[in-house]
């Protein structure tokens, strides 16, 4: 075996800048295909965990009759005493936290312009709205904060507000009405998704519940899981008849289906440069193959087996395939290391608020899926092989040896 | 001991329409430890019937029976196998691999034959010796001179302990002090080994060294005779 190496080392050789440039094919191919792997990945799961942590949670526990599309504040559509609700999700094992959030309909007016937002009424003190305490200025709300409002950055940059400012808002209340309450822009937070921090606003919780009638009521129980695997479990431990639970998954069924979408896209996209890459292997293979016909002749006629050739020319391309995959690995591995720290800035991608990305996609890229791409680029470059080593195996000693005499 | 024998050996090359006639119902039968001569003008055959000897191509019809063994009908591998262990090739042009050194090149069959390193190692230390070689045994073939490397080619032909040596036009390239060095190591390699040489050639160098002459005319053997000319 090592002999067929040796021998293929040197026959590497012999046409070092055709072999560097055949291995470097092989080599931007692999980096490439690590890259789009990484960032693929890092934005889905990005779009998985920034939805997750900002938007639906591991959990909604809703009550039996909400219908998350209105936003109703009417009590029919409420839970009532929430923190006690929430107390006694709390005491499941699997969960990290549980909190109360009252959502309503609402209008922000400075002076005559005015922005249709989501208003969040939140537990200032609950872990699960850590997200929001990025603040761009100010301060974070306060429990018993009765006229403080905090709002994101891009809503803040539309209206022209800064912290300390006065804003109108309008609220679609219980009873059906409106109501209208001037608030103090206590501080504005950025999460680093724009579709989300432009359109939400929050107040602390017993102000929402004042300010929209919903009195001692919330919409949801935000659940987060120590492990998002175990929704379906603690779904099912949550007792039904009043509520409805609804896990991340079923909250996010667009996010899931695009996630299988971004795999089958990247496979096809994977195909195409694999096949790209491997093409210019088997070109190199072939031309080795054409120039040293007499030679493949001499092996013949001292006994070279048809198998032993073949074995000769995967020898080559494994060796082209080491180098080049390594390399190409090395050097993906490199830019997704770089860009999963810096990140690719796109801005507001303007996607609904089923699926949240953030303005900076970061590269991520799991061991597993390096090794897998790294074994299938090495495969298929050993199967493209086969074509020129199988050609070279079914050669007559005879019409060898005379080809360029 | 017949170590080759043929028996109405015809082969037709095709090429388009064009049918050519390289050998037209030969019979020949080469004895162990012979030093045979095969001459003729060019397209007399004396190429095919070295080719047919040697397995390396099959007869369009006849009986082509090497060391015992008929080779008709054999695959591609079979008949590699064959060459393997019973014939060693010179050939006119010096067909060494270019990216092997002397002594890899003369280890090659050895690899093939599956001997070990031990054994590859003195068996190639002996034949470059027997053909003066040793101290170029690092050297690949563009280091070397044509006679030097048509001297690593009869080595490596050697290497497997043939019973027999086909050699095409093997000093068809070298001045004539290096065609006679090649032919005088062929001849005592014949005279000590007792192993079987046979020639295609026209230089008469190479056919002063044969103990028997076979001619060939048209596909034909028109003339079989020893090294004095006797039929």
């Amino acid at each position: 075996m090592m002999n067929y190496f040796k021998l293929a080392y040197r026959n590497l050789g012999r046409h070092r800048r055709r072999s560097i440039l055949s291995g470097l094919a092989l080599a931007m191919g692999t980096a490439l295909l690590m890259f789009i792997a990484a960032f693929f990945q890092g934005e889905m799961r990005s779009a998985m965990e920034t939805t997750l942590r900002l938007n639906s949670g591991h959990l909604q526990v809703l009550a039996a009759d909400y219908d998350p599309d209105k936003l109703s504040v009417a009590w029919k559509y409420l839970i009532e005493k929430p923190e006690q609700v929430a107390a006694q999700i709390e005491t499941l094992e699997q969960v990290d936290v549980a909190t109360p959030r009252l959502l309503a309909s609402g209008i922000v007016t400075v002076q005559d312009d005015s922005v249709g937002v989501q208003i969040m009424g939140i537990d200032p003190a609950s872990k699960a709205n850590d997200p929001y305490r990025h603040l761009v200025s100010g301060d974070f709300l306060a429990a018993d904060d009765r006229e403080g409002i905090l709002i994101g950055y891009p809503l803040a940059q539309n209206l022209g507000l800064k912290t300390g400012d006065q804003l109108s808002l309008l609220v679609n209340t219980s009873d059906g009405t409106v109501d209208e309450q001037m608030f103090t822009v206590r501080g504005i937070y950025t999460t680093g998704t724009t579709a989300y921090d432009k359109g939400i606003v929050f107040l602390p919780l017993a102000k929402a519940q004042a300010f929209s009638g919903a009195g001692d009521h919330a919409s949801m129980i935000f659940v987060l899981l120590k492990d998002r695997e175990q929704a379906d479990a603690v779904a099912a431990a949550i007792p039904g008849g009043s509520f409805q639970v609804k896990t991340w998954r079923e909250l996010n069924s667009l996010l899931v289906l695009v996630n299988d979408f971004s795999n089958a896209y990247l496979t096809v996209i994977n195909l195409i440069i694999l096949g790209i890459t491997v093409t210019v292997i088997v070109n190199t293979l072939l031309m080795s193959v054409f120039e040293r016909t007499r030679e493949i002749g001499i092996l013949s006629a001292i006994g070279m087996k048809g198998r032993q050739i073949i074995a000769l020319f995967l020898a080559e391309a494994s060796l082209l395939a080491v180098g080049g995959i390594a390399i190409g690995a090395l050097a993906g591995w490199a830019l997704s290391v770089y860009f999963g720290k810096v990140g690719i800035y796109f801005g507001d991608l303007g996607l609904s608020a089923d699926m949240l990305f953030e303005d900076r996609i970061y590269t991520y890229l799991t061991l597993e899926s390096a090794i897998n791409l790294i074994i299938t680029a090495f495969v298929f470059t050993i199967i493209a092989s086969l074509y020129p080593a199988r050609m070279a195996s079914r050669m007559e000693p005879v019409e060898a040896l005379h080809s360029a005499q | 001991m017949e170590v080759a024998k043929l028996t109405d050996v015809t082969r037709i090359y095709k090429i388009g329409e064009v049918e050519t006639r390289a050998l037209n119902g030969v019979s020949i039968t080469i004895n162990d430890g012979e030093f045979t001569s095969l001459v003729g003008p060019s397209g007399s055959g004396k190429t095919t019937l070295l080719q047919l000897i040697g397995c390396l191509d099959q007869p369009t019809s006849g009986k082509v029976v090497i060391a015992g063994q008929e080779t008709t009908g054999l695959s591609r591998n079979q008949r590699a196998d064959l060459r393997k262990g019973t014939i060693g090739f010179v050939f006119q042009f010096f067909a060494l691999i270019p990216t092997l050194t002397a002594y890899e090149n003369v280890e090659m069959p050895l690899l093939l034959n599956g001997r070990n390193a031990a054994q590859r190692r003195q068996r190639v230390m002996e034949l470059l010796a027997s053909v003066g070689m040793t101290d170029r045994a690092n050297n690949r073939p563009d280091q070397l001179s044509g006679g030097q490397q048509q001297r690593v080619a009869v080595a490596r032909a050697l290497a497997t302990d043939p019973k027999l040596i086909l050699a095409d036009e093997p000093t068809a390239n070298l001045d004539t002090e290096n065609g006679e060095q090649v032919m005088e190591i062929m001849k005592k390699l014949n005279k000590d080994t007792g192993t079987t040489f046979v020639f295609a050639t026209h230089d008469p160098r190479v056919i002063k060294y044969a103990s028997r002459v076979v001619t060939l005319q048209d596909g034909l053997i028109v003339k079989d005779s020893d090294g004095n000319g006797k039929s």
